[in-house]
């Protein structure tokens, strides 16, 4: 049992939990994930780690609610208890492995789509804390859905907002603010992208164009999530992966991501929903 | 006299529910099958058993019923006779050795094991013998048939055993892999390892040995003595045709996860399964006809597709003849080319090709050559892939000492089941790739009296 230490809405229907899991904790590097299971009849929930803190052993999450389980998630209160909580799982960001001297050689650039954003800030802070230049990009429909942004302003990045409706900072979506970042002669060697996959393709053609290496965090369904069930399978570079242990991140321009939306897709059908209360779990 | 019959639920009735479709033996059915061993001296069944457990002594208790007497005997070699007795491929193992067999029916030494299993269980017998504590720790990863095994003669032996599980639920292939049908989870599986707890091993789930946890740490960190790897081999394989990730396209793992371990079949649970009308199950060993026979029981009509013939197929005729029984189709001598999929991106049929068998190949099965011209396309709503499995590389990605061979398998000294890596030993699918439960069971167990010689040398 893993103790809910506590418990923030930071938007509507977006939900923060600090849960404590001290040996997750311990190990969790940045774009890794866990899997966590409500009750003794919830299924198993893939979600990416927003913080994690050695010394107290806990491990932050965000997740919007977007179905039967998520919702059930977010009726639980501070003090209560996840049955399980298992990671962390999948392959740290390719950055950890490289020395601090050649991070700084490199400009990196974060764009988070709405939820994405918690994925997003355990990297920006990774790289912040070695000192590394970061400019990170956070898009959303509106401002109210606009999360964690004092976290990541502290973290001294400079963040641009980009919201549909104009309601914070530019009116648009990413990829425009992006193209225009680009034009006005902002050069990043890297781009990171975390999303709905949509917004991820769109990202990928973009930097594409622009010749900018772009890594991207699928939020694929799984069920154990450690290379078990091929759930998560995404055709990259036209040879097939498991986004669960080859991933969760990949070259974002090799990723087949019209294949990737149709397979998150699976289980929204009419027929299972009515069976099954429906489901859907696109935390990441 | 004949083989005493086993009594079974009817065919028509069970693919209604996920009840357990052998009923077992009673008690004077047992006595009955038990007298129709011969004590023969050569005892082929002992020879053939890959626990070599000492069967016509059993059977004489049985014979006698004398069942503490019988258990006793089996758990020498074997803790999980519930289990093995279920799920062994006797008919090529202890009954393939049995005299009996040539006059006609061996002795159903798996359905008399299975009998004694379930006494020990429903009458919670405690008929293991064990040494005291010798102040020892050791880890075991996975919570499969190998790990439980091994940790099961390592608690009898007196270490301090922890077994750490990457799921939420202690069992490994048990649980996620093997249905309630064939195995029942709360009667049996729950049961076997509430049993080893009591024995005294404790058992950590949620742990990803390699993730959460590495063995250096379990090693340097956590003071473990010594750490045996039984992680099985849980990575589908897929057959890399076109079409394949459309959805509706399954691994037999992942169908047999979200049913077995998540029971996406009770409404209750939350995690969904979608099965369509027509389902074709692709391979021909145990893991397909398990996945058939769930489908079935999920109301489809259930095609299995293999390239060679009914003789050549891994299964065991058991789960073969019980698949039929259930109405599955057989689709032999045929493999898929192409997986089809309509606008939306999911399965509409396959592409089928026509096989003949040619000459056997060095494993002794006859090859299957493709019928040039014979394509075909049949409409189906859901493809489960049922060809094999590889063990997973969590570990050996994360532990650069534990070498594995070119099909993956964690290479192991033969005699002690030792790694690579001093202290650290594998066994189970882990090391073979995919095989059987008892098997795993062997080397679980093997690796523990290697791990108990190289601690206490000279206490054998």
């Amino acid at each position: 049992m893993y103790k809910i230490l506590k418990k923030k809405t930071l938007a509507e229907n977006i939900i923060m939990f600090e849960v404590k899991a001290p040996m997750v904790a311990k190990s969790a590097k940045p774009g890794q994930f866990v899997i966590v299971r409500i009750d003794e009849k919830g299924e198993r929930i893939p979600l990416t780690i927003c913080d994690y803190d050695k010394d107290l052993g806990t491990v932050t999450i965000v997740f919007q609610v977007v179905g039967a389980s998520t919702k059930k998630m977010s009726k639980l209160s501070e003090g209560e208890f996840l049955l399980d909580f298992a990671g962390p799982l999948g392959n740290p960001s390719e950055f950890v492995s490289l020395n601090t001297d050649e991070l700084k050689k490199k400009k990196f650039l974060f764009v988070a789509g709405g939820v994405g954003t918690a994925p997003v800030y355990p990297q920006v802070k990774y790289l912040r804390e070695k000192g590394i230049d970061c400019d990170v990009v956070i898009g959303t429909r509106n401002k109210d859905l606009v999360i964690l942004k004092d976290e990541i302003e502290a973290l001294g990045c400079r963040l641009y907002i980009c919201t549909d409706d104009g309601s914070l900072g530019f009116k648009g979506r990413v990829t425009d603010f992006m193209k225009k970042l680009f034009d006005e002669g902002n050069s990043y060697d890297e781009v990171v992208a975390i999303g709905p996959m949509i917004m991820m393709k769109f990202v990928c053609l973009l930097t594409k164009e622009y010749n900018i290496k772009t890594t991207v965090s699928l939020n694929s369904i799984m069920v154990d999530g450690t290379g078990m069930c091929g759930a998560c399978r995404v055709t990259v570079g036209g040879e097939t992966k498991f986004t669960c242990t080859d991933g969760p991140e990949f070259d974002g321009h090799l990723v087949d991501f019209d294949e990737a939306i149709n397979r998150q897709n699976m289980f929204k059908d009419e027929e299972v929903r009515r069976l099954h209360h429906s489901r859907e779990c696109s935390c990441f | 006299m004949e083989r005493v019959p086993v009594r079974e639920l009817d065919a028509k009735e069970r693919i209604k529910s996920f009840n357990e479709v052998c009923l077992g033996y009673s008690e004077e059915e047992a006595i009955k099958e038990a007298s129709r061993c011969l004590n023969c001296k050569s005892a082929n069944c002992v020879k053939k058993c890959p626990v070599g457990i000492d069967i016509p002594k059993f059977i004489d208790h049985i014979k006698k019923g004398e069942f503490k007497e019988a258990a006793e005997v089996i758990f020498m070699y074997n803790n999980l006779p519930s289990i093995c007795g279920r799920v062994c491929p006797q008919e090529i193992q202890c009954e393939g050795g049995c005299v009996l067999k040539n006059k006609g029916q061996a002795v159903a030494i798996g359905k008399l094991e299975r009998f004694v299993g379930d006494y020990v269980l429903e009458n919670n017998l405690d008929v293991v013998k064990r040494k005291p504590m010798n102040g020892k720790k050791v880890a075991v990863v996975g919570s499969g048939p190998a790990g439980l095994s091994c940790a099961s003669t390592l608690a009898t032996l007196g270490y301090q055993v922890t077994i750490y599980e990457a799921l939420h639920e202690a069992g490994g292939v048990l649980v996620y892999g093997i249905p309630e049908f064939r195995l029942p989870k709360e009667k049996i599986v729950k049961r076997e390892i509430e049993n080893l707890i009591k024995l005294g091993v404790q058992i950590k789930t949620n742990v990803i040995v390699g993730r959460t946890v590495t063995i250096n740490q379990l090693m340097d960190e956590m003071g473990y003595d010594a750490i045996f790897i039984g992680t099985g081999a849980g990575l589908p394989k897929f057959m890399g045709i076109k079409g394949e990730n459309a959805n509706g396209v399954f691994s037999a793992n992942e169908f047999l996860t979200r049913a077995n371990l998540m029971r996406a079949f009770l409404d209750e649970y939350d995690t969904p399964l979608k099965i369509g009308k027509k389902v074709a199950v692709v391979g021909g060993g145990n893991v397909a006809m398990d996945a058939a026979r769930t489908a079935v029981r999920l109301g489809a009509e259930v095609h299995i597709v293999y390239r060679r013939t009914e003789e050549e197929m891994p299964a065991r005729l058991e789960e073969i003849h019980h698949a039929k029984e259930e109405g599955v189709i057989f689709d032999i001598l045929t493999n898929p080319v192409e997986i089809l999929k309509d606008d939306k991106g999911w399965v509409k049929g396959m592409v089928l090709r026509k096989m003949e068998l040619k000459d056997a190949d060095e494993t002794g099965r006859r090859t299957p050559v493709e019928i040039e011209g014979s394509d075909y396309t049949e409409e189906f709503d859901t493809v489960i892939m049922a060809i094999g499995t590889v063990p997973n590389p969590i570990i050996t990605y994360t532990t650069n000492e534990i070498k594995i061979n070119n099909r993956k398998c964690i290479i192991v000294e033969e005699e002690t089941g030792e790694t690579t890596m001093e202290g650290v030993y594998a066994g189970g699918d882990a090391v073979t790739g995919a095989a059987t439960v008892i098997l795993a069971m062997e080397a679980g167990k093997k690796a523990a009296y290697a791990i108990h010689k190289k601690c206490h040398p000279g206490e054998m």
